[in-house]
């Protein structure tokens, strides 16, 4: 490993398996801040009802000891069950979804149209100057749907951050 | 296992007894009267009442470490609880096993800016290793247990309980605990053994070195006696040379010749030089703070490092390390000597040799000499005879500091033969720590001999629990090295800052002798060299608690150092050293921290 190799800053996306009780999003949110790590998008929700179970997905930036180091400081706080790095233990997916307004009149209408056909994005509420798109993808696709949005009206962005998994049989 | 149902107060009371523990320092309030109420009306469970939050957790911390059990402090909400907050980022720092019972508002006004509410589980989130606020009485016995088991396995650590009013008063069923208190929890497993690959990796690494060293920290202190026997067993096996940090000291027989001297910014020049030029570095339960490395891009730069810790998170934090091994000191360092022996395994003894003689060459600096003066008494001096002194009592002996010059000096000075004899806030750096600490060292061992070495300055911050003392009847001897400034801050803008001394002269000092005096306790006072072996005698023979005020030399400076931001071999010996060295520390030269 090289110095430069050293000191690039890498994305990757984590996710951490918790267990839902009170304070357990302050402490992963806490740790952050206080250790100076970055946030990229953090996403929650409990996912397993009868073992009250939520997972997180976090993007973080940082370099390759810092990620190490992340991880190790996540999986040290006592509800924490288990921390899996999908950028590199195996391929996993991931999506994000959008909700964005776009208001306008004539032909921006018909462009915005166009161009959410081509995103496969879905109106999920119109009025007579104005649409409210549903986008999914890949977060890098749901920053261009925005960009292309901006010059016909863009109003309002609602953004779900990136939820990921890993692929294949097992689970996390 | 039984259950039965009491009030949330009772349940406290019991799973503490179920718990083992004896006594807890604290300090009641208006939310915890029914608790008060409970202990009132029990036998068995001491409660050590303080004088102000702070030192009930830094008493707690004593005892913690002076015996490796989990300490216990109560205290109400509100201002109760946020004063216990210093005390708990020093355990957090230094891993000392605390659990701190905290009153809250009832239930029903959490959230509405109650009288003395605070939101302690939110403030102490990042400084304890787990906090709880207990919303339901029937969880109240398991989250206490929880509590414990988390405070002492693993790396230790504070646990804050904050339990409303509203639950003590509740009526709950209680589960005793099974024969072991360890509890099976849903996500906390530490890891104890060591992965044997690393291991063997280990000792390959150990045995093909040509000037290998130990570098032993807290983490065998807390890993527990055996580990320290382990350790002991394993330096002396090899026959390589050990280094021990600011906490480790203990670990390892201090007076042994296998024993370097405390490394880093105040260590031994043998035991940095080691550091800087080994080519193997065993690190043992220490986490490469940067009062240790200095300089992390020229930190041992020829050396392979192993690094055994039961924190993962220490692991490649501040160094990176060749061989990792995550685990408890004691398991790891058995299975060290199993394969060690095993194998029949040796370190080269030509190079070993060449690399002791190289040490002798460093070591006959002689870097912790000082001048002796029969006018004016050298703090260093003034340690030497206390530890002398405290040697000829007989009597097992136990040191606690504050922070700064006088703490340097003692880690120097004082030689420790066992571990748990040695209470000190390195990480923190808390002043205020060393006098309420030794109260609950005292409280632990009753009948030895407990002493806190102080600066005039850091005495001041908890001087309170001289009346605490008092009352239970606690002889702790409190010798202040008093040179009438703050003197590592003196030190530093000497060297640093132009001797501009800006705000460290501690001109509004009271007469510590009538102070003493005005507790009822004892005061003594030596301003000679001449006077020095009466005075300690005098205070040794005392069943009082005894403040002893040593006037020192006001201008000494705590040598070696190694300035902040420096190498190892950039170390600066004494004072005319200091004036020569290139980098005797310009502040442009980098951040001094």
């Amino acid at each position: 490993m090289t110095n430069k190799d050293k000191d690039d800053i890498l994305r990757h996306t984590i996710s951490v398996l918790v267990d839902n009780e009170s304070g357990v999003l302050a402490r992963v949110i806490g740790l952050f801040s206080g250790r100076g790590y970055n946030i990229e998008s953090l996403t929650v929700a409990e996912t397993d009802h009868v073992e009250n179970l939520s997972k997180i997905t976090i993007v973080t930036t940082g370099t390759r000891q810092v990620i190490e180091q992340i991880k190790a400081q996540l999986d040290r706080l006592v509800p924490v069950r288990r921390v899996v790095d999908l950028t590199i233990d195996g391929p996993s997916v991931e999506r994000e979804m959008a909700l964005v307004k776009v208001a306008g009149e004539g032909e921006h209408r018909v462009e915005a149209l166009r161009i959410a056909d081509i995103f496969r994005a879905r109106v999920i509420d119109s009025s007579n100057s104005s649409f409210v798109f549903e986008v999914f993808g890949k977060a890098g696709k749901v920053d261009a749907f925005i960009k292309l949005m901006e010059p016909l009206g863009l109003v309002d962005v609602s953004r779900t951050g990136v939820v990921a998994i890993s692929r294949g049989a097992t689970g996390l | 296992m039984s259950t039965k149902e009491m009030t949330g107060s009772e349940i406290i009371i019991q799973a503490l007894k179920d718990q083992g523990v004896d006594v807890m320092f604290g300090l009641p309030g208006g939310v915890l009267l029914p608790l008060y109420d409970a202990l009132f009306k029990q036998n068995g469970l001491r409660h050590i009442l303080v004088k102000h939050e702070q030192a009930a957790v830094h008493a707690a911390e004593g005892y913690a470490r002076s015996t490796g059990e989990v300490g216990t402090v109560l205290v109400t909400s509100g201002p109760g609880a946020t004063n216990t907050v210093t005390g708990l980022v020093d355990a957090m720092m230094d891993s000392v096993p605390l659990v701190c019972l905290t009153g809250q508002v009832p239930s029903s006004l959490i959230g509405n800016d109650a009288f003395q509410e605070a939101d302690i589980t939110g403030i102490t989130r990042g400084c304890t290793k787990h906090n709880y606020l207990v919303k339901d009485v029937n969880d109240l016995g398991r989250i206490l247990h929880e509590a414990y088991y988390v405070a002492r396995t693993g790396r230790p650590g504070p646990v804050l309980v904050d339990i409303p009013k509203d639950i003590l008063l509740a009526t709950g069923t209680y589960t005793t605990p099974g024969k072991t208190t360890a509890v099976e929890h849903k996500s906390y497993k530490p890891q104890v053994k060591g992965d044997t690959a690393s291991i063997k990796q280990a000792i390959e690494l150990i045995r093909n070195a040509k000037r290998p060293l130990f570098y032993g920290g807290g983490g065998i202190v807390n890993s527990g006696d055996a580990a320290c026997t382990l350790f002991s067993q394993f330096v002396k096996m090899t026959g390589i040379p050990c280094s021990l940090t600011l906490m480790g000291l203990g670990a390892f027989p201090g007076s042994d010749n296998q024993f370097l001297g405390m490394m880093g910014m105040h260590g031994t020049y043998e035991a940095n030089m080691a550091m800087h030029d080994c080519d193997v570095m065993i690190n043992i339960g220490a986490r490469f703070d940067d009062r240790v490395t200095g300089a992390l891009d020229k930190f041992s730069p020829d050396s392979k490092k192993i690094h055994i810790d039961i924190d993962p998170s220490s692991i490649n934090k501040n160094v990176v390390v060749d061989v990792p091994i995550i685990g408890d000191v004691a398991h790891v360092l058995e299975e060290m000597i199993k394969y060690w022996k095993a194998d029949q395994a040796q370190v080269n003894a030509k190079e070993l040799e060449k690399w002791w003689k190289q040490i002798a060459d460093w070591r006959s600096k002689d870097s912790l000499k000082y001048i002796q003066s029969n006018k004016v008494i050298k703090p260093q001096y003034a340690l030497e005879r206390i530890r002398d002194l405290a040697l000829e009592t007989g009597k097992d002996t136990f040191y606690t500091t504050e922070v700064g010059q006088h703490q340097m000096w003692a880690a120097q000075h004082l030689c420790f033969e066992k571990p748990k004899r040695w209470m000190t806030s390195g990480g923190l750096g808390t002043m205020g720590y060393g006098f309420p600490s030794a109260m609950g060292v005292q409280v632990a061992h009753p009948d030895a001999l407990v002493v806190a070495i102080a600066g005039d300055g850091s005495f001041q911050m908890n001087l309170q629990e001289l009346a605490t003392l008092m009352s239970y009847r606690l002889p702790v001897k409190c010798f202040i090295l008093n040179n009438m400034f703050l003197g590592m801050v003196r030190q530093w803008q000497e060297m640093f800052h132009g001797e501009r001394y800006s705000e460290s002269v501690i001109e509004d000092q009271p007469d510590f002798v009538k102070l003493a005096e005005a507790y009822g306790a004892l005061g003594l006072r030596a301003t000679t060299p001449g006077e020095l072996d009466g005075v300690i005698k005098q205070a040794f023979d005392s069943h009082l608690p005894t403040i002893i005020d040593i006037r020192t030399d006001p201008e000494e400076n705590v040598f070696p150092m190694i300035p902040s931001g420096a190498a190892h071999n950039e170390i600066i010996l004494g004072p005319e050293d200091s004036k020569n060295s290139e980098s005797g520390g310009s502040v442009e030269s980098g951040v001094l921290v």
